[in-house]
């Protein structure tokens, strides 16, 4: 059937706004990528492909970034999925209670990370903060720390808040995933005497795997992108040992000027997340079960 | 069954303590949290702190430039989104596929790559310190993920419909309001959701287009009061209250729509 020739103008504005604002300001990364560019100059030089090498091999914060990153993504990504998960088999059955604890753990995704934040600078403070009284009390007093400013753990104490801000947010998802799966394969495998782990195993699992793919890509890409939190608590620090690609690259731009290097570095950022999510949207394919 | 039951009650207590004790301590006074961190306010429940925070703040001023921001962004991108949900439906040709793969792909770009051109460009365009340049930004980098929920679901509406209306003689534009929109209304409000949280709650680029007061939203005034109050917990945690209580109310009453839309959100690649 024909359609009228009106139906272009409907791309009109939002094809516009996306092309201006996001496409050709991409698209110039990848172009300022290859220069000095400082940010403020009208001028700069080319310098092809100086400042990925840089990156590589000249820059050892850049590779120490990189290895907070892969340390907060796998804490968050392991951990935030197993509770998720394990919350989601418990809290599955729609009742009063559950519906309820359910509104609850889905809670602190509605906040903003500043607020996320702050709440957990307070609580991690070494003398006010509850986590070192709760230690206290209950006689572990030696484990009392300075959690956001100890290099060595402070990116773990950031993983942990990580995933309180966003657990339950995966639970609801595996809770969707789970209450699609029909009652009649759980009765078949108690027919068939299937015990708990096994009905597990061949029936919640296979069915689960889309949602599973989901949550695991949407964590791997969220705990890539935690500025936000990073920023408001630790601002990268003690002595870098929480800086992230994400909050990097906001320095390099922004407090070093150095535009061309940190559009290197962004570039190589959206290459990884290009990469995860391809990986990722692969896994979802093969996963797919139709019983 | 008592395991059960005990982690899901640890669980929901480690969720409650933490915002109990943000509502606690802000109605206590500095020296009080210092001297009992995790008690009850010692002068029962006060709210000392929120007048002085609005005192001391631009606070009704930050909370309008939020509202103004979220309510344009989400209204428009969820406007113009629609738009080309319908285009490519209709169009169901090369064209409309291209554009949803151009869309679908910017899903997977980082705000910090198009962060610092972007930022040269604002300021070309004299849309920093400007609540529209905000606006205009926060609907270009979220028309992808709502162009992919709404296609995605105005793809299931059967074809039919549109064709029939066609005949009947109706325009496109007619097609998309009296027919497309109203059916999309499930998506169209989980878009808005989904939305409305990120919007309410970013903070990347206030931080990096506002640096004057009269335009700064609530995030990126909470994050400057941390210069200001250093641990003074009593007034930062007032600041979070004010910043977060449209958000809890709006959750307490439309949770249903909230659980869609952070999870319909939550596809995104």
């Amino acid at each position: 059937m024909k359609i009228s020739k009106s139906i272009y103008l409907f791309f009109l504005p939002g094809v516009l706004l996306y092309a201006i604002f996001f496409v050709y300001p991409t698209i110039s990364a990848l172009f300022y990528s290859f220069t000095d560019w400082d940010g403020l100059s009208q001028s700069f030089q080319f310098v092809g492909i100086d400042n990925y090498e840089r990156a590589f091999t000249g820059d050892t914060i850049f590779r120490k970034t990189i290895g907070n990153n892969l340390k907060f993504m796998l804490v968050v990504v392991v951990f935030q999925t197993l509770v998720a998960l394990a919350f989601a088999l418990v809290v599955l059955k729609n009742t009063r209670t559950t519906i309820f604890l359910r509104a609850l753990y889905f809670f602190p995704t509605i906040l903003s990370s500043v607020s996320v934040a702050f709440i957990w600078s307070f609580i991690y403070d070494p003398s006010l903060g509850i986590l070192n009284q709760v230690l206290e009390l209950v006689g572990l007093g030696f484990l009392a720390q300075n959690w956001l400013g100890n290099a060595d753990i402070a990116i773990y104490s950031l993983a942990v808040t990580q995933i309180w801000f966003h657990a339950g947010q995966m639970l609801i998802i595996f809770v969707a995933g789970l209450q699609a799966i029909p009652d009649e394969l759980y009765e078949v495998a108690k027919i068939e005497g299937a015990n708990k782990w096994q009905t597990f195993r061949t029936v919640t699992w296979p069915l689960l795997a889309p949602s599973a793919t989901i949550v695991i890509a949407y964590t791997t890409i969220q705990s890539f992108k935690a500025f936000d939190l990073v920023f408001a608590m630790t601002g990268g620090g003690p002595n870098n040992s929480t800086e992230i690609v994400a909050t990097y690259i906001f320095d390099i731009a922004f407090r070093n000027y150095q535009f061309g290097y940190a559009s290197a570095i962004s570039v190589i950022f959206m290459i990884i997340i290009a990469i995860i999510t391809f990986l990722q949207f692969k896994a979802l394919r093969s996963d797919r079960i139709s019983y | 069954m008592f395991f059960r039951r005990f982690s899901l009650i640890i669980y929901a207590l480690l969720i409650l303590v933490p915002l109990l004790i943000v509502v606690l301590t802000s109605m206590k006074t500095i020296q009080e949290t210092f001297r009992n961190p995790l008690g009850l306010p010692e002068a029962g429940i006060q709210f000392g702190n929120y007048t002085a925070i609005f005192q001391e703040q631009t606070m009704a001023g930050y909370f309008m430039n939020s509202a103004i921001v979220t309510l344009f962004s989400v209204s428009l991108t969820l406007f113009f989104a629609s738009l080309i949900a319908y285009g490519i439906i209709r169009l169901n040709n090369w064209m409309g596929n291209s554009l949803f793969i151009l869309f679908t792909l910017g899903m997977m770009v980082p705000a910090q790559v198009s962060m610092i051109p972007l930022y040269s460009l604002m300021l070309d365009l004299s849309l920093t310190n400007s609540l529209l340049g905000l606006i205009l930004v926060n609907i270009s980098t979220t028309m992808p993920i709502a162009v992919f929920i709404l296609t995605g679901f105005m793809k299931t509406l059967p074809k039919e419909l549109f064709e029939a209306s066609t005949i009947d003689g109706a325009g496109n534009w007619m097609i998309y309001a009296k027919v497309a929109i109203p059916l999309s209304l499930p998506s169209l409000s989980a878009t808005a959701i989904f939305l409305f949280v990120m919007h309410w709650n970013d903070l990347l680029y206030p931080l990096l287009f506002i640096t004057d007061n009269a335009y700064k939203t609530l995030p990126l005034a909470l994050l400057e009061f941390q210069g200001e109050y250093s641990t003074n917990y009593p007034m930062l945690f007032t600041g979070v209250i004010i910043a977060s209580a449209p958000m809890v109310v709006a959750y307490v009453f439309l949770q249903r729509y909230f659980v869609a839309g952070m999870t319909a959100g939550a596809v995104k690649g």
